[in-house]
């Protein structure tokens, strides 16, 4: 079976993760539709607002979808994206979905004058990667259950991190054209 | 580390992308765009229709009501300034918007000069009618594109001439030889490498969004259609009879721009839109579009 990855698109940076996804030979389709998930093997939520995705994933009724299709399948999650997969953090205007058991802190380093792009080092299996990572009015992981691997670190705080099948980062391999993650998530299997 | 880079900038604009940016002038109504899914909001005192009404010099808003936005929203807050006022840009990178339009809708403080963006770490975006416009704007370090349309009209007319016009002089571009370009660059008053990349990739070199007279949700899943990343709306919104209500029926049709049911769905019951205005009725020295070149 050809594996299809969809690209959560009810707003965000999606279309670049369509292109990593095809420098790896994966194939995507937009995901905006509940009955849209039978049809993929992985998800990506990709950058955006979180507080928009959270209007958007109500409104369109895949709360629930989701949260079954992360029993069996991989989903990646930047920046805005793993807002969502993280915990509930009696922030009203966003609604996670707990997928990933960390806390993280929105705009934690400040408006976007504070965005950046900076070198992180990746340690996975027995391998280190050195990469480049844009963070963008990024989030801070500001705790982790026991469960969780911590792949990166920035200035000694998570920045990359997986569970079992699922990997969330507060940064943007995307804008960097960086394929890493994207492989660990949909390529192992 | 690295702050402030064009790519960092850019990177705000493509977490725009499939949103909704709302002008707001209150806390009030920031509150009520943020409600309603705005992607992020556009502090300003007057919306266009009322600057097009009070006449008189538009400025930079007061900083107050900038903090007063910035400490009520979690999204991004963009503010304006005139186009060339690179002392208002400078405050309003200091009071640390997100974003800052230099835009047609304020009273150009320069006719001849446009603000070089790359003495900024903020980004910009910028208004443009057509290829040469956007790509001029881009060339002094502009983060993201709109059209101009024409703000404050409700009119969706300007804005779709405009995305048109960028979008067929793209293509024609695409088709160029390589020899042509020089002298399609001097046709257009663009610069060449830009010309260049956009004749190699078929695309704005970057985001791509529109504005000025969107009203309803089928005016933004129109501009959508013809190319539009992302939507501002002005007036649109504040001047309407149910705001929290056409705000949030905005926000589903961008995402679901091509989707006709969805559309109809959240068009249905929508209290009445802002008037708006014939393009003719406006005066030619009173249309914000011809400020800017």
């Amino acid at each position: 079976m050809v594996v299809k990855i969809g690209l959560l698109g009810l707003q965000g940076d999606y279309a670049k993760h369509s292109k990593v996804l095809s420098r790896l030979g994966l194939l995507s389709v937009l995901v905006r539709y509940p009955q849209q998930l039978s049809n993929v093997q992985g998800l990506i939520i990709p950058g955006g607002e979180s507080t928009t995705m959270t209007k958007l994933i109500k409104a369109t009724g895949i709360r629930q979808p989701l949260l079954e299709f992360a029993d069996q399948f991989p989903i990646l999650g930047t920046c805005a994206g793993l807002i969502m997969m993280g915990n509930q953090q009696g922030d009203k205007r966003v609604d996670n979905l707990s997928i990933l058991n960390v806390q993280v802190e929105r705009n934690a380093y400040g408006r976007q004058i504070e965005s950046f792009t900076d070198n992180l080092v990746v340690n996975y299996g027995n391998r280190e990667e050195i990469i480049p990572a844009t963070f963008i009015r990024a989030p801070q992981i500001t705790a982790t259950g026991p469960e969780v691997e911590v792949l990166a670190q920035y200035r000694h705080q998570p920045v990359a991190v997986r569970q079992g099948r699922h990997i969330g980062l507060t940064f943007h391999p995307e804008l960097d054209d960086v394929t890493l993650f994207h492989q660990m998530a949909f390529c192992s299997r | 580390m690295d702050k402030g880079s064009f790519k960092v900038k850019v990177g705000l604009a493509e977490m725009l992308k499939g949103g909704v940016i709302m002008d707001v002038t209150t806390v009030e109504q920031a509150r009520i765009a943020e409600d309603a899914g705005a992607v992020a909001v556009m502090a300003l005192e007057r919306i266009p229709a009322e600057i097009r009404k009070d006449g008189g010099i538009a400025r930079m808003s007061d900083p107050e009501m900038i903090k007063g936005i910035q400490d009520k929203v979690s999204i991004p807050v963009m503010a304006k300034c005139r186009i060339g006022h690179f002392a208002e840009a400078q405050i309003l990178e200091a009071l640390e918007v997100d974003f800052i339009d230099e835009s047609e809708v304020l009273t150009p403080a320069d006719e001849a000069n446009h603000i070089w963006k790359y003495d900024f770490k903020v980004p910009f975006v910028c208004g443009c009618r057509d290829l040469g416009e956007a790509l001029r704007r881009i060339g002094e370090g502009a983060a993201l594109i709109r059209t101009k349309g024409e703000a404050g009209s409700g009119n969706i007319v300007e804005a779709v001439r405009h995305m048109r016009r960028v979008q067929s002089e793209m293509k024609e571009l695409t088709t160029m030889g390589t020899e042509e370009l020089m002298a399609q660059a001097k046709v257009l008053g663009a610069p060449f490498d830009l010309v260049q990349q956009v004749a190699s990739t078929g695309k704005m070199p970057v985001p791509n969004f529109a504005a000025g007279g969107i009203a309803t949700p089928a005016d933004a899943s129109l501009m959508m259609q013809l190319g539009a990343e992302t939507v501002f709306v002005g007036s649109g919104i504040f001047m309407s009879e149910d705001p929290a209500h056409r705000a949030r029926a905005i926000v589903e049709a961008v995402s679901y721009y091509d989707d006709p049911k969805k559309l109809a769905d959240v068009s249905t019951g929508l209290k009445s839109a802002m008037k708006g205005l014939d393009i003719a009725e406006i005066p030619a020295e009173q249309r914000m579009q011809e400020r800017g070149w």
